[in-house]
């Protein structure tokens, strides 16, 4: 509903970022669509040349990078369903007409403006460090032994620091959502005799439908390329038992300085990517039309 | 909710919800605490949560040994000045998707998101060969325009979803009374969308001021911002507790100040149109 | 001056033909009302006419000029919405000021033309007040407010009383024919309320499916409806239709007899049973089921002292009958 006039401005003033992003998505993939096919190592630079699809036959080749798969996605899945659940929970909680609400909020949003290197180093320095760390001293406490997390348990325990880096934004989104439901809706499905939960499961999920999508969304988005908590804290070790996609790929680019395996993943992680949004545009991208 | 809760439900979700609260915010708590102890009681056994001898040594000390002032401005330069252009490019273009919108607005929405799921470990190399070759390694321009690009696709969707709520109305008024686009966009939009704007402003100086994986990468020492400053501090782990707290406790103390205070603003536009 | 002519305009949106070819002249000073159902495409035609769509294909002109091409702003029409559209952000005064603002006008000058249209309109005790502080009906006046500053050629009225309650309505009803009787400016003015649009107008254009059905006087289309559409929608309660045999009667294939020409007498030709019957004091409204006809609607002027249930013998009043043949074409 416009004119020719309007339509032409509307596309003459979205040009500016559509052309800034493609450029900023399309140079960097070409150089690394170009190097994945190189032979390119920065300890031996005299060797170079086209090898076909070697760099790519190493990833798939190697049993690393199977294991690197599952935990990106055991990252991403865990993450989104710890944030999701307690962030219902928290947002629940926190709706109900208790003392000193906004400082609640304040202690709540807290762990959203620290810093990724900052949160993975309080983690694991003063918390699940063996000798050092509080777990380890509640341990003791207790008569048990100190649990070594970033070792027996290393994927559990970067979950478990992303997930607390991010259970505020999905609390947030959620406790928004959830104050725009109406309490005629609540009242009327008690009325209908509805108890606690099956207010719960009918009247208030439905309700957070939309805002799950977008917690998913937004989430995935930055989940995906998730990199320094596992640098911080675990290496991607012990072992490969923590590395994920991207880790492995910054390993071959870093510790191995091979570029031209480093751009074959790198390919890989974006092509997985774009399976992952495929998915996830298709799967509830529909929620987000209004 | 309208109606009365009983003194004593209200005692119980009180303290519930208190009690959750606390244990999010505890890991910061202790660091402050920790900050402020000397390193032996910073790693006592059993540990203390209150100790003796407080001391600010710690601040002094990171302060001698690091350029903090310099770290700190840096991160205010690159974080506000990539938002600010961010929002210079997002403006028009929310407006051209929320009130122009054709059959293909959706899906190029979804197209810039999705350039956000490209792992940045993936094009690290090019770019920072990229960065190197045309002098843009180390300089603040160079990580403005880096963080504007990584973080604008949040922003055109955070006033999109703002904009969209505003009447298309309102907007053809201003053009029947003779405004020209650019008098409809900064008289009559942009004052309608302020707590939209500033809502997205905030997250977006949040999520610069925490990136951690460019600044590190694009960087050495000059526009080196307070995630290089940590980062270096991290090195000598398990080492200066107490220390390690001070630094971590400066590099995130001007942001969670800056958040805490403007929560309500923050927090009003942060619905990514999750609440119709 | 206020002359428009529309020149087989035309408009669709993607295959579907919201308009399909209009020629409309309005003249100088008029009172125009289009009228029609939702989806009429009476507020696509007035967007056309304000500019804010392009027509298809056609030709716009204002005051004998080429218009088709001017944006919205330079055509010396003012608009007033439905929905007010005023600027939340802005004072009464500022909202009224901002189309002379942008025309560059002086602050003086801004000032004193403000002023005087605080005082046609009553608003001068609210002007330095936030849109969100008044009530509908001085939303209603600061969005009039802000179409007069401009003293534009016409003003187009986008369905502007529709928010406002019943007896709001009626009030801002005569305020706008009183502002028009001063102004003498053309207005163009869109309803599906054909009350608002017989009271208003000096000339009604019926519109259907994106057609004029039929432009006159409101009493014009009262009398000489010229299709059945027309004869259906203007007049309220609607017109009773009869087909059938009683129809073919009158030689015709659609018989209309409107309410208010229903005469209840003992001499009536058609017997029937009153299924509902409403008393308003001034009038009486009665759903008569007649066998064979079907439900027959009668308005008698004041109290009838007929109930529910009760025999009643009808029938029309002579030469207030409307016939219209089998295209729906009102027969001569």
């Amino acid at each position: 509903m416009a004119t020719q006039s309007s339509r032409l401005a509307a596309r003459l003033m979205v040009a500016p970022s559509v052309f800034v992003l493609f450029v900023w998505m399309a140079v960097p993939l070409a150089m690394t669509l170009y190097y994945s096919f190189r032979l390119y190592r920065l300890l031996s630079p005299d060797r170079s040349g086209w090898v076909g699809f070697t760099n790519y036959l190493w990833f798939f080749r190697s049993p690393d990078f199977w294991q690197a798969i599952a935990n990106t996605l055991a990252l991403v899945g865990g993450v989104l369903a710890l944030t999701i659940v307690f962030g219902i929970l928290i947002a629940l909680l926190i709706d109900q007409p208790v003392k000193g609400q906004g400082v609640l909020r304040i202690l709540v949003i807290a762990p959203f403006f620290v810093m990724p290197p900052v949160a993975a180093s309080i983690w694991e320095n003063l918390f699940m460090h063996p000798q050092n760390g509080l777990f380890a001293a509640l341990a003791r406490g207790l008569g048990a032994e100190p649990i070594l997390f970033l070792e027996s348990y290393p994927m559990m325990s970067v979950i478990g620091i992303v997930a607390w880096e991010w259970l505020p934004f999905a609390t947030l989104i959620l406790l928004t959502a959830l104050q725009s439901l109406s309490p005629e809706q609540l009242e009327a499905a008690e009325m209908d005799g509805a108890g606690a939960f099956g207010r719960f499961r009918y009247i208030i999920l439905p309700h957070l439908t939309r805002a799950i999508t977008v917690v998913i969304l937004i989430q995935t988005i930055f989940l995906l390329g998730i990199f320094g908590e596992i640098f911080t804290t675990t290496q991607g070790g012990p072992g490969s038992a923590s590395t994920t996609l991207p880790y492995m790929i910054f390993k071959q680019a870093i510790v191995a300085k091979d570029i031209g395996r480093a751009a074959a993943g790198g390919i890989i992680a974006v092509i997985l990517a774009n399976i992952i949004a495929y998915f996830l545009m298709r799967g509830i991208g529909r929620h987000l039309d209004s | 909710m309208a109606r009365a809760h009983s003194p004593r439900r209200m005692l119980i979700t009180t303290i519930a919800a208190w009690g959750v609260a606390l244990l999010i915010f505890f890991p910061v708590l202790w660091m402050i605490l920790t900050s402020f102890k000397t390193e032996a009681s910073a790693v006592a056994s059993p540990p203390q949560l209150f100790t003796a001898d407080w001391t600010t040594e710690n601040y002094a000390e990171v302060w001698a040994r690091s350029d903090y002032p310099r770290f700190f401005w840096n991160s205010v330069v690159i974080s506000v000045g990539s938002t600010l252009l961010g929002l210079a490019l997002a403006i028009p273009a929310a407006w051209s998707m929320a009130f122009v919108p054709g059959r293909r607005t959706k899906d190029l929405l979804m197209w810039m998101l999705s350039t956000k799921m490209m792992p940045a470990v993936a094009v690290m190399v090019p770019l920072y060969l990229v960065f190197q070759k045309t002098g843009l390694f180390d300089t603040r321009i160079g990580l403005v325009l880096a963080l504007m690009l990584m973080n604008l696709p949040i922003i055109v969707w955070m006033l999109y979803t703002y904009f969209k709520e505003i009447p298309g109305e309102i907007l053809e008024a201003a053009r029947m009374d003779g405004a020209s686009l650019w008098n409809e966009i900064v008289h009559v939009l942009t004052p309608m969308a302020v707590p939209g704007i500033a809502s997205t402003l905030l997250l977006n100086v949040i999520l610069a001021w925490n990136e951690a994986f460019w600044t590190i990468t694009l960087t050495t020492v000059r526009a080196a911002p307070l995630s290089a400053f940590i980062a270096s501090f991290s090195a000598p782990q398990g080492l200066f507790y107490a220390k390690l707290s001070a630094a971590s406790a400066m590099a995130i103390a001007p942001i969670l100040i800056l958040g805490w205070f403007s929560q309500k603003q923050l927090v009003r536009g942060l619905t990514f149109g999750a609440v119709k | 001056m206020g002359k428009i002519v529309l020149k087989q305009i035309r408009k669709s949106f993607g295959e579907v033909d919201v308009i399909p070819g209009i020629d409309l002249t309005i003249e100088d000073g008029e009172f125009v009302v289009f009228v029609g159902p939702s989806g009429c495409g009476k507020s696509t035609l007035l967007r056309l006419i304000a500019g804010l769509e392009d027509a298809s294909s056609g030709k716009t002109e204002i005051d004998g000029r080429d218009a088709t091409n001017l944006p919205p702003g330079r055509r010396g029409l003012a608009m007033v919405f439905q929905s007010y559209a005023l600027y939340p952000h802005m004072t009464v005064r500022k909202n009224i000021a901002f189309p002379l603002k942008m025309a560059g006008m002086s602050q003086a000058e801004q000032d004193r033309k403000v002023e005087q249209a605080a005082n046609v309109l009553n608003l001068s005790n609210y002007l330095d007040r936030r849109p969100a502080q008044l009530s509908g009906g001085q939303r209603q006046r600061v969005a009039i407010g802000r179409a007069i500053v401009r003293e534009p050629a016409a003003f187009l009225f986008d369905e502007p009383l529709s928010n406002l309650d019943a007896a709001l309505r009626v009030t801002m009803r005569q305020e706008i024919s009183e502002l028009h009787q001063s102004l003498k400016t053309t207005m163009i003015y869109v309803t599906h309320d054909q009350v608002e649009a017989m009271t208003m107008a000096d000339k009604i254009v019926v519109l259907n499916a994106g057609r004029i059905e039929q432009v006159g006087s409101p009493l014009e289309l009262y009398n000489h409806p010229q299709n059945l559409f027309v004869a259906g929608f203007i007049g309220s309660p609607k017109m009773n239709f009869i087909t059938g045999e009683v129809a073919a009667q009158y030689g015709c294939t659609t018989l209309g007899v409107r309410p208010e020409h229903m005469v209840v007498s003992s001499g009536g030709p058609w017997e029937g049973v009153i299924g509902l019957a409403e008393h308003l004091g001034s009038d009486t409204f009665l759903k008569v089921d007649v066998p064979g006809l079907g439900v027959l609607t009668v308005r008698g002027s004041g109290e009838m002292g007929l109930h529910h249930g009760m025999a009643v013998r009808l029938g029309p009043q002579e030469g207030r009958l409307y016939r219209f043949g089998p295209e729906g074409k009102a027969l001569a």
